[in-house]
This record gives C-alpha cells, structure tokens and sequence, in this order.
C-alpha cells in the first residue's frame, strides 16, 4: 500500500468504524440470532442452531397476518400516494396566486407528530357509544349505513390504515416533486407547444421523463418506508395490534422482543431478517425495471 | 407564406414597485414579409428581436396590434395551432429522445385526418435528416451529439412538418467560428431547399447580412429599417443603422455644413449640394477612403495592417468618435502611405452625413 491509499484508507477510517460497530456488526449479529434456537438473551444461551425459528415464524398465524397487511399497505399506498403527489405538485406548479400558501398548507402534515395525527384520525373514524364519529356521520348523511373503522370489519381498519399512511407521506412527496418539476427547464415546454403538443402528452413524454429520477427515488424509498411501517398502525389501533389483526411485520418484530408474548429474540430476529430479504429483493426488482425507465441527465 | 405584421407591440409591465415604467419590448412593429425568403431580424442584445420572435410563434401573446400569416389572423392562435416550425437558441432538444424520436415527435402530435402512420413517420424524418445531413445520426441521444449536429437535429425537428414558417432565435450563437460559417450556408440552402420563409433572429450584423435575403433592424423595440442587406449598407436611414452595420464599423466623425460644404475642424472634406448649414455627424465607411498627398482629411497615422489582397490603415483624428479610423485601401497603394501622418480624399457615396440631433440621415 502506497502512501496515498493509506492516507485515504485514514480518511475513510471513521466512517468505516462507525458503520461497523452499528450497522454491519449489529446486522451480522441479528443472522446469527436467527439461527440460534431458544436463544435467552438474560443467561445469552442457546439450545442448539438451525432454521426453527424460521420454521416458527412462518407458521405463526401473527406474522402471516403482518406479512399480509404489510403487503396490502405497500401496494396500494405507494402508487397512491407518489400518483396523488405527482397530480397535486404539478397543480401546484400551475397555479400563481396563492401558490406558497397551498404549498405550506399541502407541508403541514409533515411537521405534525404522527400520534397526534393518529389521534384525530381516530376521532375521525372512532365509532363509539356516544358518537358514530365525523366520517360515520358524512356517510349516514349520504344515506350509508355507518361503520366501525377502528374497531369494526377487516377491510374498514386497512381503509383507514392506508388512508392514513398516504396522509403522513404525501407532503414530503409534494416537496421533493415540486422542486423536480420547478428545475424542469422551460425551453422544452416551449419547444413542444410550438410544436403542436397537447398538454396531456406533454405531461407524460416529458414531463415525466425529465423527473423521472426523482420520482424513481420517492417509489423505491416509498416501498421501502412501507414495508418498515409500525408507527402509524400504533397510532391508529394501540399497541395490541396483533389483537386488532392489523400487525405489521416491524410491529411483530417488536412484539416478539418487548411485546406481551415477548422475550423471544431469536423469533424476532429472523423475521427482521425475513423482511430484509423481502425488501433487498423488492429494491433490486425496482432498480432493474427502472434501468429502462429512468432518464438519467 | 408571407406574414403580415399590424402594430404588433409588447409591453411587459414593470416589476420594479419604485419605478413605474413599463418595458416595451416591441413597439408598433408594421410590416410585411414576403413568402419564401430568408428574413435577419438584426439588433443589438435586449432590443426585442427574440421577444418579436415569440410573438410570431405564439408563446407569447401581444398587447395590441395584429399577425397575418398569409390572409389568415393568428394573433389569438395558441402556438400549438399556428403550425410555425422553430429553432431555440440552446436548441430545446427533448434529453431523453433518440434523434429520431426528437425528429418525429411534431408528426406524433398530428391528429384527425393529418394523423400518419409509424413507417409514414420514419420515412419523413429520414427525409428531413438528410436534407440537413444527420441520417447517420438516428439512434443516439442529444448528449452524444456535437454542438453542430445538435443544431442539425434542432432544425430537422421543425421542418419535418413543413411548416408554414421556420423562426431561428440565434441558430449560430452557440457554434465556433468555423462552424458557424459552414452552418449558415448551410441554413442558406436549406431555406433555398424548402422555400418555406424563414425569420431568423441574430445580433451579428455580419451573419443576417451574409445569408439574408432582407434584414430588419431594430433597436429599442423599434424597427430602424428593413431592406436588402446591401441597399440598407449603402443607404442606412439613421445613424445606429450606420454604425450596426458593417465591419470594421463605419468612422464616425463630428463635423459641420458650411455654404454647402462639408467640414470636419477646418479641413472641407466633399461638396454637399443642397445642405443647410448645420452641425452633423459624418460618417465615413472604410472603404471610402483614398489616399491622396494633397487630400483634405489629415490623420495622424498609427500602423498598418497588411492582409493581402487590401491593406487597413489604422489612424487617429481628435474629431473622430471612434477609438480608431479603420480604412480599407487596394494593397497596390501601399507605397503612397506615409510615415506620421495620412491624408486622405473622400468617397462621395461612401460618406453619410446625419443631423446632430435627431441622428437622421441628410441627403446630398
């Protein structure tokens, strides 16, 4: 090694130390776990290694249920909420007037707390003795019949799960896509009126093309987000998720660590594992379709 | 097809809150251009010439007056519906489009009956590419072209729907020297090729003189005058007209009518029949010196430039404006040059006078 590598390795050095001991080490350390069957983390024995708790966590009926709303809420709330975001930045881009006001407003969200915004959503959708709750009420009012959301049927939780989760995710959406759209250089509109263009195909032969980066960057750490999901099913339904089926593979992991049922480190491990692999995978799909997609400048 | 200007003006209000005065970018512009020629819209930068531009292809709407392609109105035709072809300055090449596809993309937004089929397509734009000499070109992408060849692809793109129109803002600024020669006569042939009418927007007098068939110049947001690139070199109705075109520039001198002639200091320099007396700009075009022993106009002599077939003698005269008098002389006549100071006689038709105050040009 020459001295212009070890001066660089030396650069490099703290970077590197810091990216061992918390994240590589700690990542390492959670496979091995997983392999580790009746793994006590107080005594820090095992019985013995293999691929039970594997085993374990597939057949458990909890984790097929996270696994199942983790998927719902990845497939439809990231193509809503990057499709919705697209459709209200490029409002926003259109209009002049009050233009900085929407946008501050379309940002709120995003500096709000989300158990704060948990709780009014459950105020929202809550259906108690005393009050069917401000949605009910809508509904009843175009002659529905009213639903429990929070405490009611399956479908009615997820509706409110993904409505939500599309909620907290849009303003930061918003921003990212209105500078993209704000750096689109004017010329190319103007070269494609002259051109006879209409405004819809515009919008998605060049428009789209030229963010498309950036609308590839909001998809993958959309998925990615997605399927890390805990808080806001805590923020909708408590902390007894599994109760309340509407667990997520993150919730069941930290159900298995510190949960009722917890203690089990060796189950929650090889969860956490099972969703990497799950996520390393949905990633990898994402960056091979958009190789053809995507129009780097 | 020819296009018919009617007080066409454009103000752009102020955004400036303290001074109120709005910017007129193009004022009263009435004016007929005659189909099928090459048009050089010359001015000095921020005169308004790419503003008048806009106007014509739409992307801007005027604050009064009229456009006519032909005998039909435009001024209210969005630009998608004026069928006007046209080429940006940075040329506005789609980044993520092959050439082709940057090519064909005017004809994929044809609809109803004009629609064309992809092979109908392909075949024009192949058509177009070699008309302007980039068929080999078709499948990469602007950022693997050169500064030429992108310019190539620009004008392919708006010809290959045979527009009514082709409008070029700065179609050279953004070539090198040799590049730029080749490709102005190139946009030469090209518009000879197509016969569709060309307005091309350039703020180098030397460009829109070389290739044009009639130039209009502007200044202010106001035409100057318009005319063959000769007629309006030799017959310029002001003095900025004078002094934007040609190079090296013509010489500007301060100078005055006396019983009808004229002077420059104390030196009469040429009869000028018919001229009251008055104070006058004089200008003098390189070429309208000769060198004469006994000529009238003494100039302190700085160098001389020798290019061959003529040479420049660089001199100076304290009435003269410019840094420098630049005169253009038959390298046969070098021997006659002195060594401190030069005389000169003047060429009638190459000395312009112009009133002092309204810079208008007086006939003699």
């Amino acid at each position: 090694m020459d001295k212009k590598d070890a001066k660089a390795w030396l650069y490099l050095l703290p970077a590197i130390l810091f990216l061992g001991v918390f994240m590589v080490y700690p990542l390492i350390d959670v496979l091995i776990y997983s392999f580790e069957e009746g793994y006590n983390s107080a005594s820090q024995t095992s019985f013995g290694v293999g691929s039970y708790n594997y085993s374990y966590v597939l057949h458990d009926p909890y984790f097929l249920q996270a696994i199942k709303n983790t998927f719902i809420l990845v497939i439809f709330t990231v193509p809503i909420s990057t499709g919705l975001a697209l459709l209200i930045s490029v409002g926003l881009s259109s209009i002049q007037k009050l233009r900085d006001l929407f946008q501050t407003i379309y940002f709120l969200p995003y500096v709000t707390n989300t158990l704060a915004v948990g709780l009014v959503f459950m105020i929202l959708f809550k259906q108690t003795p005393y009050s069917d709750g401000l949605v009910n009420l809508v509904i009843q009012f175009f002659g529905g019949e009213a639903v429990d959301f929070i405490g009611g049927p399956y479908w009615a939780k997820m509706f409110v799960l993904c409505f939500y989760t599309v909620w907290v995710v849009l303003p930061f959406k918003i921003l990212i896509l209105t500078s993209a759209l704000a750096s689109v250089n004017e010329q190319y509109y103007n070269a494609a009126k002259v051109d006879g263009t209409s405004r819809f195909r515009i919008f998605t032969r060049i428009t789209i093309p030229m963010i498309s980066p950036t609308l590839f960057y909001l998809i993958i750490t959309g998925f990615i987000g997605a399927f890390k999901a805990y808080s806001d099913a805590v923020a909708l339904f408590g902390t007894d998720l599994n109760a309340a089926q509407m667990n997520t593979i993150v919730g069941y992991i930290y159900d298995m660590l510190y949960g009722n049922s917890g203690g089990y480190p060796s189950y929650a491990s090889a969860a956490a594992i099972i969703l990497f692999t799950i996520v390393l995978t949905i990633t990898c799909i994402n960056l091979l379709v958009s190789k053809k997609h995507v129009h780097y400048a | 097809m020819k296009v018919v200007l009617e007080n066409l003006t454009k103000i752009f209000p102020s955004r400036n809150k303290k001074s109120k005065e709005d910017v007129i970018a193009v004022n009263d512009f009435t004016i007929e251009i005659p189909d099928g020629k090459l048009i050089g819209l010359l001015g000095p930068s921020g005169c308004g010439k790419s503003t008048a531009l806009n106007l014509l292809c739409g992307l801007q709407k005027p604050t009064r007056g009229k456009i006519f392609f032909g005998e039909d109105e435009v001024t209210n035709l969005p630009a998608e519906n004026r069928g006007v072809g046209m080429v940006f300055q940075n040329y506005a090449l789609y980044p993520h489009l092959t050439v082709l596809q940057n090519i064909i993309f005017p004809l994929q937004n044809l609809k109803g009956e004009e629609k064309m089929t992809k092979e109908a397509m392909c075949e024009k734009a192949l058509e177009v590419a070699k008309l302007v000499q980039i068929d080999e070109l078709m499948e990469r992408k602007p950022s693997e072209l050169s500064g030429g060849q992108q310019q190539r692809v620009a004008i392919a793109r708006a010809l290959v729907k045979m527009p009514k129109i082709l409008l070029m803002d700065e179609p050279l600024s953004n070539l090198d020297a040799r590049l730029r020669l080749q490709t102005r006569e190139e946009i030469r042939r090209i518009q000879r090729e197509t016969k569709i009418t060309t307005i091309f927007v350039t703020h180098d007098q030397e460009e829109a003189m070389s290739i044009s068939d009639m130039i209009i110049v502007m200044k202010d947001g106001v035409i100057h005058q318009t005319g063959k690139p000769q007629e309006v070199y030799d017959d310029p109705k002001n003095l900025f007209v004078a002094k934007f075109l040609g190079t090296p520039p013509i010489n500007v001198f301060q100078g005055c009518v006396k019983a009808e002639r004229l002077y420059i200091g104390d030196a009469a320099v040429l009869d000028v029949k018919g001229v009251e007396d008055r104070q006058v700009y004089i200008g003098i075009r390189p070429e309208g010196f000769v060198l004469d022993e006994n000529g009238p106009l003494v100039c302190k002599l700085d160098e001389v430039e020798v290019m061959g077939r003529d040479i420049t003698v660089v001199s100076k005269h304290d009435l003269c404006e410019n840094v420098e008098i630049r005169s253009i002389i038959s390298s046969e006549n070098m021997a006659e040059v002195g060594t401190e100071m030069v005389r000169f006689t003047l060429k009638p038709k190459k000395v312009h006078i112009f009133d002092k105050v309204t810079e208008e040009r007086i006939r003699f």
